[in-house]
């Protein structure tokens, strides 16, 4: 069986689109990991919490960008908020206890959002819906703009992290926990604004993914997933690694589902994952060194 | 490490649990019958993982690979040979449990804490999917249904199982397998295991082979969870891909975080007092019980991390 060019190129932009947008939800997960090593497993829930922030705010409003402000500051507040209550009291725990806790707070979120919304599908109106001919193929801009915004949100931050007099705090806490606090750094507080911060970029992922896949209660868990594999690949705590890593397994599977069907494309993702973890443990990447 | 009673205390309280539960369903109404047993079940999938948590110090969140794969395992030989024999499904069953638990250990092993937890669930979605889409050979989203085997020991012939007899067969398998898994934690090969939880390179360092003992823990834990899928599928004569996805295996984590990890007993007690929580509150809430149940379990997490056995444990002694 051969495929044509033209649907190889077509899942390129596709691949580069979603890869963009995992990007997004992965430099939060990788930036919390690096911080304060809690995997958080309710990751893909602020995305889910985020897009229905978006959508009922557009729902109320009609703006697309203001839902998308609404949904990074609520969700960012929230973020923090969870965090100051379950995740400070078990710093200096076994990490175990912080995945265990996560966990627990992924299934209350993702039932509230069940009760509150029902389990049907939302779909956000897109604030562009102009087109462009792509082969055969009428592109939505929109898609090409979700790629662009999500690149501007990382690269703004990584600003922020190289030249921001708060970035260089959470650099400093991110090397060496103790000796930031002794040079005056509030850690707690510096976990707390980075769990806020992390929270924000997957609210903003999950409203600007609204009007592609549509936002579900149960989306958590396939966000949650992929974004570990992102980050376990382009190594935990590396941004740079897991934005390439997030583009180079979504271009995977928008070529593999060309070939199977989009629901056992994923487990190209899952072998990538297997693979790397037999044979660069650190990650693509490996990491600079704590 | 568990507080050193007299042993006749605990054959004693042993004795009175095992007569209370098998003399349950001569007394308790149809659905509470139904309900023990189900409880037996979920209990002996906890305890299976509790090798794991509690013992290994290895969070799995996979074992719904091992339940679901009992399941169908016993699907398979239900469906395939007739008339359908109840040893021939244990034995399919168990057999599919242990190969997959051989592929997810050779695999997650290598990885320690987080990344061994993140392994097992990828392994679990990856099951989740095949099952989910190989729709010619396990029906796909509707699952399978099949006759439930007939009760047949050797020597004493061949009877139909009633709720009685179901009971008491499933309550014999989970003892057994209660007093097989409470002599492997006491072994020495479980005491390693329990060092390796405490302090995995100081086990390393001694000249123990880490990895090979890890192996044997997921493939045992592995076999015990097939077991109790076997348990379910003779129970509820069905099969679907929802016993192999990601929400199996997270419950008994619950289980375990809730009952008291690395204690054996106390995921059966976790298990008893969800599936009661569920009973309970699904009845004004339907499926959002689990709300109040992560709220609470995400609490034990911070608060009581031994769970209610421990606390409980504690509590008494003070």
């Amino acid at each position: 069986m051969s495929i044509p060019l033209d649907q190889i190129l077509i899942q390129t932009v596709n691949g580069l689109v979603n890869g963009m947008i995992l990007a997004l939800v992965a430099s939060g997960l990788t930036l919390i990991f690096g911080i304060m090593d809690v995997v958080n497993f309710a990751h893909g829930d602020l995305v889910m919490l985020g897009g229905f922030t978006g959508a009922v705010t557009i729902a109320a409003t009609g703006n697309f960008w203001l839902a998308l402000l609404v949904a990074v500051l609520v969700i960012a507040v929230f973020g923090a908020a969870l965090q100051a209550t379950t995740l400070r009291p078990l710093l200096g725990r076994d990490p175990l206890t912080t995945i265990l806790a996560t966990f627990g707070i992924s299934l209350v979120l993702q039932k509230y959002a069940l009760w509150q919304w029902g389990p049907s599908a939302r779909r956000i109106q897109e604030p562009l819906t102009g087109q462009f001919q792509l082969f055969y193929l009428q592109y939505p801009w929109y898609r090409v703009l979700t790629a662009v915004l999500s690149a501007a949100i990382i690269g703004g931050f990584w600003l922020f992290l190289r030249h921001g007099k708060y970035g260089i705090w959470i650099r400093a806490t991110m090397q060496d926990r103790i000796m930031a606090s002794a040079m005056g750094i509030p850690v707690p507080w510096v976990h707390t604004g980075v769990f806020a911060i992390g929270a924000g970029m997957a609210a903003a992922s999950g409203v600007l993914f609204g009007p592609l896949g549509g936002v579900t209660q149960n989306m958590g868990l396939d966000f949650t997933l992929r974004a570990f594999i992102v980050v376990v690949v382009g190594g935990m705590g590396n941004l740079g690694g897991s934005i390439f890593a997030a583009i180079l397994i979504s271009l995977l599977e928008a070529y593999a589902s060309l070939v199977v069907s989009p629901a056992q494309a994923v487990i190209v993702s899952f072998v990538v994952l297997i693979l790397t973890l037999l044979f660069r443990p650190t990650g693509l990447f490996v990491p600079t060194p704590k | 490490m568990i507080a050193r009673r007299s042993p006749t205390a605990y054959w004693t309280g042993f004795a009175v649990v095992l007569a209370l539960l098998a003399i349950a369903p001569l007394v308790l109404p149809e659905f509470w019958r139904r309900f023990v047993t189900e409880i037996l079940i979920w209990g002996l999938l906890a305890m299976s993982s509790d090798i794991l948590i509690g013992y290994t110090g290895m969070v799995s969140f996979g074992h719904s690979v091992f339940f679901g794969l009992g399941i169908y395992g016993a699907a398979a030989a239900l469906l395939s040979v007739k008339p359908p024999n109840l040893w021939l499904a244990l034995l399919y069953g168990l057999t599919a449990a242990g190969t997959a638990a051989v592929f997810v250990a050779y695999f997650s092993t290598r990885l320690r804490d987080i990344y061994f937890a993140i392994t097992t669930l990828v392994f679990s979605q990856i099951f989740y999917v095949i099952i989910f889409t190989w729709t010619a050979v396990t029906g796909g989203e509707n699952g399978l249904t099949f006759a439930q085997p007939l009760l047949s020991l050797p020597g004493l012939g061949a009877a139909r199982f009633t709720p009685e007899t179901l009971h008491w067969f499933v309550l014999g398998v989970v003892t057994v397998s209660y007093l097989l898994l409470r002599r492997i934690t006491q072994s020495p090969f479980g005491m390693v295991l329990q060092s390796i939880r405490e302090n995995e390179p100081r086990t390393r360092a001694i000249g123990y082979a880490v990895e090979r003992y890890k192996i044997v823990a997921v493939m045992l834990s592995g076999l015990f969870a097939g077991l109790a899928g076997v348990l379910y599928a003779v129970q509820n004569k069905f099969a679907a891909p929802d016993f192999v996805f990601f929400a199996v295996s997270g419950e008994v984590v619950i289980f375990n975080v809730m009952g008291g990890m690395g204690t054996l007993v106390g995921p059966v007690a976790g298990a008893a007092f969800f599936l009661l929580l569920r009973e309970g509150v699904s009845r004004y809430f339907t499926e959002y019980y689990l709300i109040p149940v992560g709220i609470i379990f995400t609490a034990m997490v911070i608060f009581m991390p031994q769970g209610l056995l421990g606390f409980a444990k504690r509590r008494l002694n003070e």
